[in-house]
């Protein structure tokens, strides 16, 4: 059991030599990675890197061996209940209940999460308001368009006040204003409550903007590790004689574009199906 | 944000729950997963009476032909009294036995893995999908006992026996509904379990007593009879409903145990979904 004093130490997520195969795929191939406190972390790649089953391992869905994970100083193999305290965790489809109102959505995870009764109301409607949802809040969420399911999604995320936010792919399939919207909202949550943001996305230019440092994934491991201008900076100029955009780091590292999808169809299905819902 | 959020006590963060802790917790979700269905439900109110036309078919055209060709004999019952509370079983049978593609639909839905990353027990997800199968299956039995009073079958009055029909149903359904996410949690795939599912639901139905009584089957029939937890339910509103002769100890012993167990069975297939 780690001491409290070590947990403060600890860094918000380690990964030490994870490695997940599913039969005779690789998906993550000794992985290891260190999220500092604080900070907003991005996990890049295509589809297929290893990015979702990482974010798997961290969020304890999917079982990882003793020691090889720990989320603020706890093991993800031994210490479930206590890392799923600490979490909040949008995945990448729109997860939100249609038959639900807003509300009641972000009523049932301030339940979840064991969110005192006396304080429950309070908080419920601070999230709402925070991603100004108080209006639509008594309305179907089936009524929504894609970006308020999704700032609803991160009010269900945040009413825990998690000390982890974990992001998978939170913009995929939003116009450019709802995109905005989610990313102003992320970060005016991250600086008022020092949270952790470990998000993944295959939007560089997104990662580039929103994120603090990041972590280039490819065929299950870290290429390239660093915050953006670094990343960019070690490359020198970009292909067409330019600044160097992340696009040209990805490429430097893996000899591939990003457009290559490798994605398993399971992954494709979900993108498309997210897309679906989005309408 | 207007309001500071309430961090969560650190004693909460600091210790993996006891089983004391666990079993409060475990109840305590259930009660608000439950809750969510019933919000579910009332939001979607339409879909209780849609899913009544069924069993009510059964009950007008199957059961009004049958009593009166005499094909069945049920002693001094008359045969659309004795096929009421078979219907009944039948009608929860069908709604239950079709929530795994529900969990599969929130599992592609990434609500499952929402729900799985909060401190929730899995079995308190699962129990509240058994809970939600059971609210249903009454709903529908209120409906089919009302159209089952108006052909003229006679049925009892007594409130304790009312509540143990719910109580039966409700067990029933808890079955059922956890061996449907059981099936799901083993074959991961909708299509794979509509299949499963309409392949088994057929025969649990025929080799039960809600059609005919089970002195009427042939031997290896009787044995699958007393082996399908549906006859347990079904002689079990027999009794209550229409006073039939029934093993109500035996019955609700049946039903209790295996709900129980098909839980725990769920519960521990359920993570298997989002891997």
């Amino acid at each position: 059991m780690t001491s409290s004093s070590d947990s403060t130490a600890a860094p918000a997520v380690r990964c030490t030599g994870l490695r997940q195969a599913f039969g005779d795929t690789v998906a993550v191939d000794g992985l290891d990675l260190e999220v500092r406190r604080g900070e907003v972390f991005g996990l890049l790649g295509p589809n297929g890197a290893g990015k979702t089953t990482t974010i798997r391992s961290i969020t304890t869905l999917l079982p990882a061996p003793p020691g090889t994970v720990t989320v603020l100083g706890r093991d993800v193999a031994r210490q479930k209940t206590q890392v799923r305290r600490l979490i909040g965790y949008v995945p990448q489809q729109l997860s939100a209940d249609g038959t639900l109102t807003g509300r009641e959505n972000v009523m049932l995870f301030a339940r979840l999460f064991d969110v005192p009764r006396r304080a429950r109301k309070v908080q419920v409607e601070g999230v709402l308001e925070a991603m100004d949802l108080v209006e639509a809040a008594d309305r179907p969420v089936k009524t929504y368009s894609g970006g308020m399911v999704r700032r609803l999604e991160l009010a269900q995320a945040l009413v825990s006040a998690p000390q982890l936010l974990v992001l998978d792919e939170p913009t995929v399939g939003l116009d450019p204003v709802a995109r905005d919207g989610v990313w102003e909202r992320i970060t005016r949550t991250r600086a008022e409550t020092g949270m952790t943001v470990l998000v993944t996305t295959h939007a560089m230019q997104e990662a580039d903007e929103h994120c603090e440092r990041i972590a280039l994934m490819h065929r299950g491991r870290v290429r390239a590790l660093g915050t953006p201008e670094e990343l960019k900076g070690a490359i020198g100029a970009g292909r067409d004689g330019g600044a160097a955009t992340l696009d040209d780091v990805f490429r430097h590292h893996t000899g591939d574009t990003l457009d290559n999808d490798k994605g398993g169809i399971r992954d494709v299905r979900a993108a498309r199906r997210t897309a679906g819902r989005l309408g | 944000m207007s309001a500071p959020l309430a961090a969560p006590p650190a004693a909460w963060v600091d210790t993996e729950p006891g089983p004391v802790a666990l079993l409060r917790t475990a109840l305590s979700r259930i009660a608000t997963m439950c809750l969510v269905e019933l919000q579910k439900l009332r939001h979607d109110r339409t879909e209780l009476v849609t899913r009544a036309v069924q069993p009510a078919l059964w009950l007008i055209i199957f059961g009004q032909v049958f009593t009166n060709i005499h094909a069945i004999p049920t002693g001094n019952i008359p045969y659309l009294d004795f096929l009421a509370p078979g219907i009944l079983a039948q009608s929860a049978l069908f709604i239950a036995i079709f929530y795994g593609i529900q969990i599969i639909w929130e599992r592609d839905a990434g609500v499952l893995a929402k729900l799985l990353v909060t401190p929730t027990p899995r079995v308190a997800l699962v129990a509240a999908k058994a809970f939600a199968a059971g609210v249903r299956a009454v709903a529908q039995a209120v409906v089919v006992l009302l159209l089952a009073l108006v052909l003229g079958v006679s049925l009892t009055a007594n409130p304790l026996k009312l509540l143990g029909v719910v109580v039966a149903l409700m067990l029933g359904s808890a079955f059922f509904c956890c061996l449907s996410i059981t099936i799901a949690g083993l074959v991961l795939s909708r299509d794979r379990l509509m299949g499963i599912g309409q392949a088994i639901t057929m025969p649990l139905f025929f080799a039960s007593n809600a059609l005919y009584p089970v002195e009427l089957m042939p031997t290896w029939l009787q044995w699958v009879n007393h082996v399908n937890p549906l006859s347990y339910e079904v002689e079990a509103l027999r009794g209550l409903l229409i006073g039939a002769p029934a093993r109500l100890g035996l019955c609700f012993g049946v039903l209790v145990l295996a709900a129980a167990v098909m839980i725990t069975i769920a519960s521990s297939l359920l993570p298997r979904l989002t891997r």
